[in-house]
């Protein structure tokens, strides 16, 4: 998995839900530490899949919590 | 529920009921109640779009669903199932041949019933964070407010195969691509871009807007029928209970995500 991917995942996350970028690690459980609810988490990936240029199916994101696990599912997605 | 706001010629609904309007008894006794004030003074555009900020609509109320089912036995819940989908469908299929221009603005969660409402109106505007879906199967059903034949009008059957199949949803571009959506626009400049499309809409004669809207958008009424045929005899499976508790009585974070 590309580092920059990482990297760039969180700058969108922090943007998008407007957190400070340095509270934010690749362990970060977005789901446990920035309380975001199912609505919030389909507006998040569509923010990833317009600034990643990509389409995830939401099954892909089964069990995926950290910012590291998504790396991952977008890095498989980038051509 | 729905926020009605009018001018001689544009009409606009804005479907306000928390959570995310979800299409209960509550919302439907208001669509029918604003569809009898629209039909004796028709406007020349209609206009659907959502206050709520999670979206458009989440679909079914599947929480009252639920527990009216419990309630009721076999028979008399089936039956008072097939009187509600009768409501909904002369709802959906006034709305998708109304004799005016039909415009929805999309945002956020566009799932289920709310996918289908979406589908009834001639042009959709999707801001960039919509998302549309059909989640029935995952529950053991089918699409019951005439979702799959009107998605069968718009876009291909491998589409619709991939959307039920997987239960996943769209984003707007996607939605876009495939022709489902008209335009895509920013967050939160849906509903401006909208009233410019319905007031170049409104510019035409509403004869030539409703002979010519009768002819390209005919309604698919056989399907329709045995798509709530089907609804309903997949509705008596006990999986559909049990898949209905499961989702109800998820307090997860994710039940909305596939």
């Amino acid at each position: 998995m590309s580092q920059d991917v990482l990297a760039k995942l969180i700058d969108v996350a922090s943007q998008h839900f407007k957190v400070d970028r340095t509270t934010l690690t690749p362990e970060t459980d977005f789901f446990k530490e920035l309380g975001i609810n199912s609505f919030q988490a389909l507006s998040l990936l569509s923010e990833i899949e317009k600034k990643f240029s990509i389409e995830i199916p939401d099954y892909e994101l089964q069990g995926v919590n950290t910012f590291n696990q998504l790396a991952e599912v977008i890095s498989s997605r980038i051509g | 529920m729905i926020k009605v706001s009018r001018n001689d010629k544009i009409c606009t609904w804005t479907l306000s009921a928390k959570p995310c309007n979800e299409i209960g008894l509550d919302l439907t006794k208001a669509f029918e109640k604003e569809i009898a004030a629209l039909k004796s003074n028709l406007p020349k555009v209609l206009v659907v779009n959502s206050a709520i900020e999670g979206g458009f609509c989440a679909g079914a109320n599947l929480r009252e669903l639920y527990q009216e089912m419990l309630k009721k036995d076999k028979e008399v819940a089936t039956e008072e199932l097939r009187r509600f989908l009768d409501r909904i469908h002369k709802i959906m299929n006034t709305l998708d041949t109304l004799p005016c221009a039909t415009i929805g603005v999309v945002h956020g969660v566009c799932f289920g019933g709310g996918f289908e409402l979406a589908l009834t109106l001639d042009v959709l505007v999707a801001e960039s964070s919509a998302r549309f879906c059909f989640p029935e199967l995952r529950l053991g059903l089918i699409p019951g407010f005439g979702g799959i034949p009107r998605l069968n009008r718009e876009v291909g059957n491998a589409v619709i195969r991939d959307l039920l199949l997987t239960g996943r949803s769209l984003n707007a571009k996607k939605a876009h691509d495939l022709g489902l959506v008209s335009q895509v626009v920013a967050d939160g400049r849906g509903i401006d871009i909208a009233m410019k499309m319905a007031h170049q809409m409104q510019r035409i004669d509403a004869h030539v807007v409703a002979r010519s809207k009768a002819f390209m958008k005919p309604l698919p009424l056989l399907e329709l029928d045995r798509e709530k045929q089907q609804f309903i005899e997949m509705f008596q499976s006990p999986s559909v209970i049990e898949g209905l508790k499961k989702f109800i009585e998820n307090e997860g974070i994710r039940p909305y995500l596939a």
